[in-house]
């Protein structure tokens, strides 16, 4: 099988700020083998090191030493994310253009011909049930609309590799309902989902491996269903004791 | 290219969709029409006059709005985070410098375009004289001084983080080396060594812009510079604007962007 995301011996090292004597070292020595076709999901704590990798997976960080891949291609590479799509926690998207606007634009920097942006533009449009407001621009849209323009705009190149960052936060039910449909979809479809995820339900629903790293360092990785049957607990009771959570019990 | 000429069109769409570039272009256009309207006893060193302050008008405003929309597009990109799903994408960083460079340069450009048009309509509608070569030279040069300007100010906005403290200080640059810089060697004569070395060596660094400043072919008529000299002028904006972009992609090169 395919190893579509790949990272060897991955550290990365902040410097040191305004009153914190020692280097941050946000990840130590991280490995992750990502197999195509997989819908694989990353958890961890706040501050355990998910979005230092998702950072150096998209070339925004340097690694301090080891090695990051995409498609076998080093993540350094612009071309090593062709092939991906992005979907960030939060909308960051130019809000004076209108959605067909701004898919267009990313339709332009993958070099798709314009009669294909126009017919994938169509789609997604209909997809994420934003072609009424599809002339308007992105500043007027509800938080909910933006996320599905965030959604629409990560799927504009028909990625192998879709990275999501807590792809459903901030969306109502009905919202997570349909990102959870998508992610089905595209699970159908053949594509590798990559996503980093707080809602422990859904990562169980959805994926078919995680990993759980806490202080920078991977703990767990495996099949959910092997995980849950390893160690005799739900996902959610496997997370707290890896991150060491103690119940504080009512006296 | 294509994604270059990408990231241009976003620029251009943002300039023309913000506001503050019209509210420029009719205060300037409102005043060249006061000052083009009013009529002095027909003296012609008047008329002359108040071109001289309508160009000078159109240069501020040019100005303005160079600095004003390059000092902000890194810094608005990585304020709003807009980078990150750009960056995402297969684009380097050196097409971002790029791609931001032309959008800026090209906005500024149409800008001139509408405010070089408008003055010629009016200044050729009261003396009844077209000197349309004398405009295309006097336009081509500023454009490409413009082009030194907006790599100059988007270096800045990869040193410093707040676009307001960029444009600021790139103002402060730009307008230093316009009035003073042209003077840099006459002072260097006058002092001791090591400083006669040390000024000679920035009048040599800085940007000759006083050499696209041929506005008085279009406000005394003069006949035209040499279209060998412009070209050269025109090369020597290219090729400094090219180091000048040479270095903002080393400093934006490595730099880590976290969310």
């Amino acid at each position: 099988m395919e190893t579509i995301l790949e990272t060897k011996d991955l550290r990365v090292e902040f410097k040191a700020t305004a009153g914190a004597q020692t280097k941050k070292l946000a990840l130590k020595g991280l490995n992750l083998k990502v197999q195509a076709g997989e819908v694989f999901g990353f958890l961890g704590p706040n501050g355990a090191g998910k979005t230092t990798t998702m950072n150096v997976l998209l070339g925004f960080v340097n690694a301090t030493s080891g090695s990051a891949s995409l498609f076998g291609v080093d993540v350094r590479e612009p071309i090593a994310r062709q092939r991906i799509g992005y979907l960030p926690e939060l909308t960051y998207y130019y809000k004076f253009l209108t959605a067909e606007e701004l898919l267009r634009f990313y339709a332009k920097i993958f070099g798709l011909p314009r009669a294909i942006a126009d017919e994938r533009i169509d789609n997604l449009m209909k997809l994420v049930e934003l072609d009424h407001a599809r002339k308007r621009p992105i500043k007027s849209y509800s938080k909910g609309m933006q996320q599905r323009v965030g959604l629409a705009q990560a799927l504009i190149n028909n990625p192998d590799l879709l990275i999501l960052d807590e792809p459903t936060s901030g969306l109502d039910p009905l919202g997570r309902m349909k990102v959870r449909e998508i992610i089905q979809r595209l699970k159908n479809e053949g594509k590798t989902v990559f996503f980093s995820s707080h809602e422990l339900g859904e990562v169980e629903t959805v994926c078919d491996r995680v990993a759980i790293i806490n202080q920078g360092e991977l703990k767990v990785v495996g099949r959910v269903a092997d995980l849950v049957k390893e160690h005799e607990a739900n996902l959610e009771q496997i997370f707290l004791n890896i991150i060491g959570y103690q119940p504080q019990l009512a006296a | 290219m294509k994604t270059i000429f990408a990231l241009s069109g976003v620029v251009i769409k943002e300039l023309y969709r913000r506001k503050d570039f019209y509210v420029l272009f009719v205060l300037t256009a409102l005043i060249t029409l006061v000052l083009g309207a009013v009529n002095f006893f027909n003296d012609d060193r008047i008329v002359r006059y108040l071109k001289e302050v309508c160009l000078l008008l159109i240069w501020v405003s040019s100005l303005v709005i160079a600095i004003g929309t390059t000092a902000r597009q890194i810094p608005a990109e990585r304020e709003n985070r807009t980078i990150f799903p750009l960056l995402a994408k297969p684009v380097s960083r050196w097409q971002v410098i790029l791609g931001k460079f032309f959008g800026c340069w090209f906005a500024c450009g149409l800008s001139l375009v509408l405010f070089y048009v408008f003055f010629l309509l009016l200044s050729g509608t009261r003396e009844h004289q077209w000197p349309l070569l004398q405009y295309v030279q006097t336009f081509a040069l500023h454009w490409a001084l413009l082009g030194i300007v907006v790599s100059l100010v988007l270096l800045g906005s990869i040193v410093f983080a707040a676009p307001s403290s960029n444009a600021t200080i790139s103002f402060i640059v730009v307008l230093g080396i316009l009035f003073v810089g042209r003077h840099l060697n006459t002072v260097a004569l006058q002092q001791p060594e090591p400083l006669n070395s040390i000024i000679y060596t920035i009048y040599f660094l800085i940007p000759h812009l006083e050499w696209f400043d041929v506005r008085d072919l279009v406000i005394y008529g003069q006949h035209l510079v040499g279209w060998g000299d412009c070209l050269l002028a025109i090369a020597y904006a290219a090729v400094y604007s090219t180091f000048v972009l040479a270095a903002a992609w080393v400093a934006f090169r490595r730099k880590a962007l976290n969310l």
